[in-house]
């Protein structure tokens, strides 16, 4: 089957990482992805099921993996050779069209009894991600045994699998993944109706998570930080009260939340700032920044996936803020529900297909993986791979 | 004998005319039958300032001489106008530091020890000791800062107590120091006639709760026009308010004025008619504008921030304060009136680089309104040059930036008062209130160099009357958004700027440019 394959390769992920994310170097016969024709990945046992995808995200994780800029933490959880592509919708043999939640915890790999964290339905923090019938990963995407998105095939358990309601577009399916992260960081963000939520970053993980703490925890004012102009008019069409480009946002957050602002070398310090930040861009420079606009005994959650990055903990120390990680889905203790299910049923009045595209075909990969290394400029949000022409043959 | 101001109406002979452009210029070529009103030429200053300070001192106008209000143990307070005037500030020395110098050395005679010096900045912002050194003069400097020479704080609630309360109710608040003083000396310069008086005092020693008593929307739409104080109900709460004043405290008025050059030698040019301008003004015109059409705005703002206006004194009155502010006024109508003959369709006027509250600073674009709306179109007697209904098309880049130090709260006014309204009473009620009691805002003005939170709001107000009068401004030559933002129309060309105008004000419109600064006051019929 057609399919892109990530390898490892120590060499070549150190000259990404030197070539500081060029997309021509990103893309080139070094690359650590590589088109080919791959073998079709194998039922693990009973319960598994075929996927052919039909839309495909490119999530900034999987250009984090192709430019050397993920954590090195990632890497013993992970196996290789993968087929990138977690966010995905696509069809089953019977026609059904489903979205895969691609968490590999302990109902995937038929581990019984369950980890405590898959039992508390955290499926995120399983224990038992080198375990079961399945090579080594965290998620579909990152396994060697398992296939992902960007490939003509891809096998999942059916725990994994969510059905796409009709009026939902296999586009906007597509973004079920990202929305449920987006909701779990919401719901662990856990906002009341008197704070101010400030969320730094209006990528397509940025955008969800406004979307998403508008719906579930609906704050007294909602800020964004956007960089670009459509990704600002999408904060505003989706919940946010106030957006504002980087370079404002101590400005416009200090007068938002009535804080002081203090002069400093590198960065400038408010006395006060957002209740609760919501870091969606995983960028060190953003996450410094993310905790110097939160007042102190305030809480920070990292939602974007950051790499090794120098943060500066003096303010995180000084203003005894809580920082969180915001990883994944799973079953939301504050609402008894699964995620998923959450993201499927709140998709439905967002109209999230103008967050996707362009759609590139798998033989254009170098030029998807381009146009999503400059989708803010480029006024993408989500860049995807379309795979529903090799799904029809 | 000076030469008187002017209405020139542009014929085919008339060369383009200046239009002063932020830190630039344009030239611009205004239809046919237009007209042009000039200032009036320097009129001559007095030859010796210093006697004439020592005569005025001595002979004062219905009060006692100063040399008889001074005596050992008293407690005196010297209160100046800071650097919002005169525009652009004037080269050393200041008349201010001229009759300070005689005022302190009145009272060293007179064995006044306890002698204190406050610059009366009300809501501006904190002068760096330079500035102040630049009023006062070296000598009295020296001795007295920082300790005796300081600025007021209106925000230090143990630096201020209440007066009283008008008959209308308006509150009266003063700097304890000065309200605690056997006498004040108030030493004014009076650039335009809505400057001195009362207000001197009422606001330059007041706090917002005293200040906020008169600048308020509607009273500055009362006030036909706030540069003729008999008919502005803004001075006429300054009066009620200095009356109270005066009840509480002795209060011994200086009033000084200056003429109108502005410009020293190496841009005199910009004091001249175009028609006067000689082969080296048109040289030396050429050279600064291809140097502004070429240098980065920061460059530019230091080199015409650096430039110091040669004044010369032209009167000095001491003593009872309406007495002497009559004195002034006379002075400064003998060197601003210009007579204009009946209203116009059209203005239009170049905003310069400078206004009362970008000393040493940046125009940002609410001073901008504030600056061509509220001060440069109301400098008229009687009526507005343009008539109810008219346009207004002022000239000015209008670029999205600020100084961070002077302004914050102008910062914050922009984008977030703005972005919301800019009808005046609207901002008035929803948001002067949050911006006058926010903490970072104080702390900015009482320990760094910051205008008060609430001033971006009086600068709007200012333009009230304007916005109100005028069926439409169009800015020529600013940034488009910024525009937009001011709630104004933006226009690339003077031309294309005239042709919108006419579709509020229809075809063949009259048109009066005001070619200012030098400053004027134009009387209209």
């Amino acid at each position: 089957m057609l399919a892109l394959e990530f390898s490892r390769s120590i060499p070549s992920y150190l000259l990404m990482r030197a070539a500081g994310g060029r997309a021509e170097v990103a893309t080139s016969d070094l690359s650590l992805l590589h088109l080919g024709d791959v073998d079709v990945p194998e039922l693990p046992g009973p319960g598994w099921r075929q996927v052919r995808p039909l839309v495909s995200g490119v999530c900034g994780s999987d250009l984090a993996a192709l430019t050397g800029h993920a954590s090195f933490y990632l890497e013993p959880l992970t196996s290789y050779p993968f087929i990138p592509g977690h966010e995905l919708s696509g069809r089953l043999e019977d026609g059904t069209r489903v979205v895969v939640q691609p968490v590999l915890g302990c109902a995937v790999r038929g581990i019984e009894p369950p980890c405590r964290f898959c039992a508390e339905g955290r499926i995120g923090l399983c224990l038992n991600v080198t375990e079961g019938p399945i090579d080594v990963g965290l998620q579909t995407g990152y396994c060697a045994g398992t296939g992902g998105g960007w490939g003509e095939l891809l096998v999942a358990h059916e725990s994994q699998l969510y059905e796409v309601p009709e009026a939902l577009s296999d586009e906007a399916a597509m973004l079920t993944e990202p929305l449920a992260c987006s909701i779990h960081a919401a719901l662990r963000g856990a906002a009341t109706k008197d704070d101010v939520v400030l969320v730094a970053g209006a990528g397509a993980i940025g955008l969800l998570t406004v979307a998403a703490v508008k719906l579930y925890t609906p704050p007294r004012q909602l800020i964004c930080i956007a960089k670009y102009p459509h990704q600002a008019e999408l904060a505003r069409s989706l919940g946010a009260d106030l957006v504002v480009a980087p370079a404002q946002a101590y400005q416009r957050v200090r007068f938002a939340t009535g804080a002081r602002r203090l002069e400093g070398i590198e960065r400038d310090v408010l006395l006060g700032g957002a209740d609760i930040t919501f870091e969606a861009t995983g960028n060190a420079g953003s996450l410094s920044d993310a905790v110097r606009l939160t007042r102190g005994g305030g809480r920070v959650v990292a939602v974007g996936m950051p790499g090794e990055a120098k943060v500066d903990w003096a303010p995180i120390w000084q203003r005894e803020l809580e920082v969180t990680g915001a990883y994944a889905y799973g079953v939301e203790k504050s609402t008894g529900k699964r995620t998923f299910e959450m993201a499927l049923e709140a998709s439905a009045s967002l109209n999230l297909d103008r967050l996707v595209g362009p759609l590139f075909p798998l033989t254009e990969y170098k030029e998807a993986i381009a146009y999503a290394l400059a989708a803010g400029r480029m006024s993408a949000v989500r860049v995807a791979f379309d795979l529903r022409g090799l799904s029809d043959g | 004998m000076a030469r008187p101001g002017a209405v020139i109406e542009v014929d085919r002979n008339t060369p383009p005319t200046l239009f002063h452009y932020g830190e630039g210029f344009r030239l611009e070529r205004l239809p046919l039958g237009s007209r042009i009103v000039y200032p009036p030429d320097p009129i001559d200053p007095i030859g010796h300032p210093e006697r004439a300070i020592r005569r005025a001192l001595s002979n004062p106008l219905e009060d006692d001489p100063l040399k008889e209000l001074l005596r050992p143990g008293m407690k005196l307070t010297i209160a100046f106008d800071d650097l919002s005037l005169p525009l652009p500030p004037m080269a050393a020395p200041d008349v201010r530091g001229l009759v300070i110098e005689e005022v302190v050395d009145a009272a060293a005679r007179a064995g006044v020890e306890d002698v204190e010096l406050i610059a009366a900045i009300s809501l501006h912002r904190k002068m760096t000791a330079d500035e102040i050194r630049h009023i006062v003069g070296d000598r009295v400097f020296t001795t007295f800062w920082p300790d005796r020479l300081y600025n007021h704080d209106a925000e230090d609630p143990s630096q201020n107590v209440l007066i009283g309360r008008t008959n209308q109710g308006e509150e009266v608040w003063l700097n304890r120091r000065a309200s605690e003083s056997d006498l004040v000396v108030y030493v004014n310069l009076t650039l335009v006639p809505m400057d001195g008086g009362h207000k001197s005092l009422a606001t330059g020693l007041g706090c917002y709760r005293s200040v906020k008593a008169h600048h308020t929307v509607d009273t500055l739409l009362q006030s036909r026009s706030y540069m003729h104080p008999p008919d502005s109900a803004l001075h006429a709460s300054c009066v009620r308010q200095g009356e109270l004043i005066e009840d509480a405290v002795r209060v011994f008025h200086i009033e000084t004025s200056v003429n109108n050059h502005s410009f020293p030698a190496v841009a005199n040019f910009l004091q001249k008619r175009e028609t006067d301008w000689t082969t080296g003004d048109q040289a030396a015109f050429f050279a600064l504008k291809q140097v502004t059409d070429l240098a980065p705005p920061d460059v530019k703002r230091a080199a015409f921030h650096s430039m110091l206006a040669p004044y010369g004194m032209t009167g000095v009155n001491a003593g009872q304060v309406d007495k002497v502010h009559d004195k002034t006024l006379e002075n400064v109508r003998r060197q601003m009136m210009v007579p204009v003959e009946g209203q116009t369709d059209i203005v239009t006027l170049g905003v310069p680089y400078l206004g009362p509250y970008n000393v040493n600073s940046i125009m940002n674009p609410v001073l901008v309104v504030c600056t061509g709306l509220g001060y440069l179109f109301n400098l008229y007697k009687n009526k507005p040059v343009v008539r109810e209904g008219g346009v207004v098309i002022i000239e000015h880049p209008c670029r999205y930036e600020f100084n961070a130090v002077h302004h914050p709260s102008y910062v914050d006014f922009y984008d977030e008062v703005l972005a919301d309204t800019t009808d005046p009473h609207e901002i008035e009620s929803r948001y002067e209130k949050r911006f006058a009691e926010d903490a970072w805002y104080r702390q900015m003005y009482q320990q760094s160099h910051a205008y008060h939170g609430v001033h971006p709001f009086y600068a709007w107000y200012w333009a009230a009357f304007t916005l109100q009068h005028c069926g439409d401004v169009i800015v020529v030559g600013g940034d488009r958004a910024t525009v937009h933002r001011l709630g104004f129309k933006s226009a690339t060309t003077l031309e294309d700027a005239l042709e919108m105008a006419e579709q509020t004000v229809g075809r063949w419109p009259s048109i009066t440019h005001l070619r200012t600064p030098p400053l004027m006051l134009c009387e209209v019929d």
